[in-house]
């Protein structure tokens, strides 16, 4: 068995590589390998994996990345991931990945698929659009067609058929995976000493590369190594942290919070992971069931309307009460639209059940993280103190 | 979108009096909506459904209209700040932020009376994600009724059969169950009908004034005028006869022009020499609008064609018309074609396509702070504008209603030096060069 800090060393390599070694090898491995890479927040990845190929979650450069001809596409107030993730493309370090899909979650992601449309025209790419409505009849047959289109678009890309067996096979493999995401989520909610969140970070991240048997398989030794090792308990507050669906703070930004004395008990990183709350049934038609299990069972965030405005913000108090936290940091990418536009609404919901919070910016190449700390460290011991920020 | 109060000092043509006095008038009611027994919906510019809401009797309110005269009566700075001093981020749209301001201030209209609290959020999420954070922005202030209207993007630049009847059921099963609900007035489909013939009406001597502008000299000015021409077809009077007698009006006036070998009007006067014709995109600026104006009619600069027009619905380039016999499928594609929510391809063809049917000697990008919507992808848009017509392009950046982010002397700069460009050009000299 290997000890964590070898998972995570394994994890932290395949977040940093920006070539993309692994799901390369994954596609030399056989001729006639496919690979469709994504973009925050929901794709059905299911769907993607039924075609054989693998589904690549890209999440921007990162801090490690210098970004030289990205900066030629995207004026200075608009975030870094789209141009980061033009600088990967531009380099040649995507010049495997045969199909984007480009999620429906802000107008500058929505606007990134027309330019991949006119840079790669041989990529298959696709805005994946999902209802605002969430009504059987309405949102949910939109959906169900949207399902459809897409399954076809992805079929041109493998070549083949998509069967419903083959999409009920992976169903399965991704409720499996979403169980363990949550396992792990809830192991840390526990024992937030024995999972820190930037380990917890790493693993999970590593899911957006490996092929989804694999990375079940990880957070299963995972969690078994994590459970096995002895780590001092430190007088931390339990904080959430919000609005990082999108773009992604630097490791050391999630470091310092842990440093400045926040357990992380719940982020809203790659909810691509745990976008759906329930398993979705295998048995039946299984792109009636993946359309129902998004317009029924999907978690809530910036990307998605909420059509009852007492209910807003009340997934966030529900996350705190049952991760039992003490405050939640709101850390968002600057020039975040969704993210930004909704704190407010956020904000004002803790503020009426006397939920203390912080917010701060960050991109994913800030590299001052004093402030941060500062802050950070602040609001625990406020918390640590007096109960309340 | 405006009244036509900043060039009405000048030249007062019949056009601009009839508008001026639809908007007062529209004022007006909203103010006293309440004592004359009328609700009133908010919702927003792009994806309007002005001929639904009218047939349950109720007024149109649009918060982006709103915005934009407090940015021209230079308010919007200070309700700016102050929207940022209760927690809105200085990072997001500022149209948001004005109103969210102006709320907070009572809400005061352009007549100086307070607008009444809408009865009804008709949330048209159109071409902008940000409408829908707004929109629940506003219903945590107001607490009043909302209804969505999801309209798909055209992400592969079409209109498949999906989004439209997703966009008809909405319409069908939502949007119009709530109106009759909140107004008490059933809904009948002549009456819409008969809303639709005259929106068509008005959109074909519409389009007729917007394409005067492939005439030399241009008769229009398609961006700082057009904002003028596009106020009633846009906003809450789409449907109605004072449209309709609107853009008669304004017709014949251009044809007057034509016919006289007139240029544009601007608020100095009859622009006499017309020695750049240009293709704009993106939003202007409303907090220097008349200084920003002036900057190219000073040159001799006209625009020709401009995309902001587009902006609550397009009209010319594939011919759309509201058609009263698809009441609802031809209300879906109004919502599915407006212009941002086309994909950029469609968006980069659009502009080529304006740069050769008007002849345009170059293509400037205006890119607005606040707007992800128009502005992630409009560099490139504009190399490959520039690559498909070999014509010289510019780029300036501005904002909507934040005076802070409008630098006269930068802009001026800019633009004089990109008209110094296109005589470059036109005297033979090298490749397209770029002012940005
Ligand atoms: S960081 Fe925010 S604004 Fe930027 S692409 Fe992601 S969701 Fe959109
Ligand atoms: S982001 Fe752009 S389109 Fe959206 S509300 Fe603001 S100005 Fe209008």
């Amino acid at each position: 068995m290997r000890k964590v800090s070898e998972i995570v060393e394994f994890c932290q390599g395949l977040c940093e590589d920006l070539t993309f070694a692994a799901a390369r090898e994954w596609k030399d491995a056989e001729p006639g390998r496919k690979v469709v890479g994504y973009m925050p927040v929901y794709v059905p990845r299911e769907l993607i994996h039924a075609g054989g190929m693998l589904p690549l979650g890209i999440l921007g450069g990162g801090d490690n990345l210098e970004v030289i001809h990205g900066d030629a596409y995207y004026q200075s107030y608009i975030c870094r991931i789209p141009r980061s993730t033009v600088e990967l493309a531009v380099t040649k370090r995507l010049d495997f990945v045969d199909g984007m899909l480009f999620p429906s979650i802000c107008d500058v992601i929505r606007n990134l698929s027309g330019m991949w449309k006119m840079m790669f025209p041989e990529v298959y790419t696709r805005y994946f659009d999902v209802p605002q409505n969430y009504e059987d009849e309405i949102g949910g047959k939109y959906y169900q067609h949207e399902l459809m289109e897409l399954k076809q678009g992805l079929e041109g890309v493998c070549g083949r058929k998509i069967g419903d067996d083959d999409i009920r096979r992976s169903i399965d493999l991704y409720n499996e995976n979403r169980r363990l995401v949550n396992a792990v989520y809830d192991f840390r909610t526990k024992e937030p000493w024995k999972a820190p969140s930037w380990e917890v970070y790493l693993l999970i991240r590593a899911g957006m590369v490996l092929p989804v048997e694999a990375h079940s398989q990880l957070i299963e030794e995972y969690l078994d190594a994590a459970e096995a090792e002895d780590r001092p308990m430190r007088d931390n507050c339990r904080i959430i942290l919000q609005g990082s669906f999108c773009e992604q703070p630097p490791l050391n930004l999630i470091k310092s919070i842990e440093l400045a004395g926040c357990y992380i008990v719940d982020d809203d990183y790659m909810l691509v992971t745990r976008w759906l709350l329930k398993d979705v049934p295998s048995d039946g038609d299984p792109i009636r069931n993946l359309a129902q299990a998004f317009i029924k069972h999907s978690t809530e965030t910036a990307a998605k309307y909420e059509p009852d405005g007492a209910r807003k913000g009340k997934y966030l108090i529900d996350a705190v009460r049952t991760r039992a936290a003490e405050g939640v940091i709101f850390a968002a990418p600057s020039f975040c639209d969704p993210a930004l536009l909704d704190r407010p609404m956020l904000a004002n919901a803790l503020a009426r059940e006397n939920i203390s919070y912080i917010s701060f910016k960050y991109a994913e190449n800030s590299g001052q993280m004093q402030p941060i700390r500062e802050q950070a460290g602040t609001f625990a011991d406020t918390i640590k103190l007096w109960g309340e920020a | 979108m405006s009244t036509a109060t900043e060039r009405d000092e000048v030249v007062k043509e019949p056009s601009m009096l009839k508008q001026k006095e639809m908007i007062a008038d529209n004022y007006d009611r909203l103010t006293r909506a309440k004592e004359l027994g009328l609700k009133v919906s908010s919702t927003y510019v792009p994806g309007n459904l002005n001929e639904l809401v009218m047939c349950f009797d109720m007024l149109n309110n649009l918060p982006e209209i709103n915005a934009i005269q407090n940015g021209m009566r230079k308010k919007s700075g200070g309700l700016i700040m102050d929207a940022e001093k209760m927690g809105h981020s200085e990072d997001v749209c500022t149209y948001v932020k004005a109103d969210i301001g102006n709320m907070a201030k009572g809400a005061i209209a352009p007549n100086g009376k307070p607008m009444p609290v809408p009865d009804l959020l008709l949330l048209s999420y159109t071409g902008c994600f940000t409408f829908m954070k707004w929109f629940e922005l506003l219903r945590d202030q107001y607490g009043c009724r909302t209804v969505m209207l999801h309209v798909p993007y055209e992400g592969d630049g079409k209109i498949t059969q999906n989004m439209r009847d997703y966009v008809v059921k909405q319409i069908k099963e939502e949007v119009i169950p709530t109106f009759e609900e909140v107004s008490g007035i059933k809904f009948d489909i002549d009456r819409l009908r008969e809303n639709l013939r005259k929106s068509a009406e008005a959109e074909d001597n519409f389009v007729w004034v917007l394409e005067s502008a492939k005439n030399r000299p241009s008769p229009i000015d398609a961006y700082f005028g057009g904002v003028f021409y596009i106020g009633p077809i846009f906003t809450a009077f789409r449907g109605t006869q004072d449209a309709v007698d609107y853009y008669a009006i304004l017709r014949k006036e251009i044809e007057g022009r034509l016919a006289a070998g007139e240029g544009p009007v601007t608020p100095e006067g009859d622009m006499t020499e017309e020695k750049y014709r240009l293709v704009v995109e993106g939003p202007p600026n409303w907090t220097s609008f008349r200084d920003f104006w002036k900057m190219f009619y000073d040159e001799g600069a006209v625009v020709v064609a401009s995309t902001y027009t587009k902006v609550g619905g397009v009209y010319d380039y594939d011919g759309f018309r509201h058609d009263p016999d698809r009441p609802l499928e031809s209300l879906a594609d109004y919502c599915l074609g407006c212009y941002t929510n086309r994909n950029l391809p469609t968006r980069v063809d659009m502009i080529e396509g304006y740069i050769d049917q008007y002849q345009a000697d170059g293509f400037l990008v205006n890119s607005i702070k606040s707007c992800n919507s128009f502005s992630a992808g409009q560099l490139m848009m504009m190399r490959e504008v520039e690559k498909r017509t070999g014509k010289p392009a510019a780029f300036i950046e501005t904002d909507l209603v934040d005076p802070r982010y409008f630098s006269p002397a930068n802009v001026k700069n800019r633009l004089e030096s990109y008209f110094q460009m296109i005589e470059q050009k036109r005297r033979g000299g090298g490749p397209p060069a770029r002012a940005a």
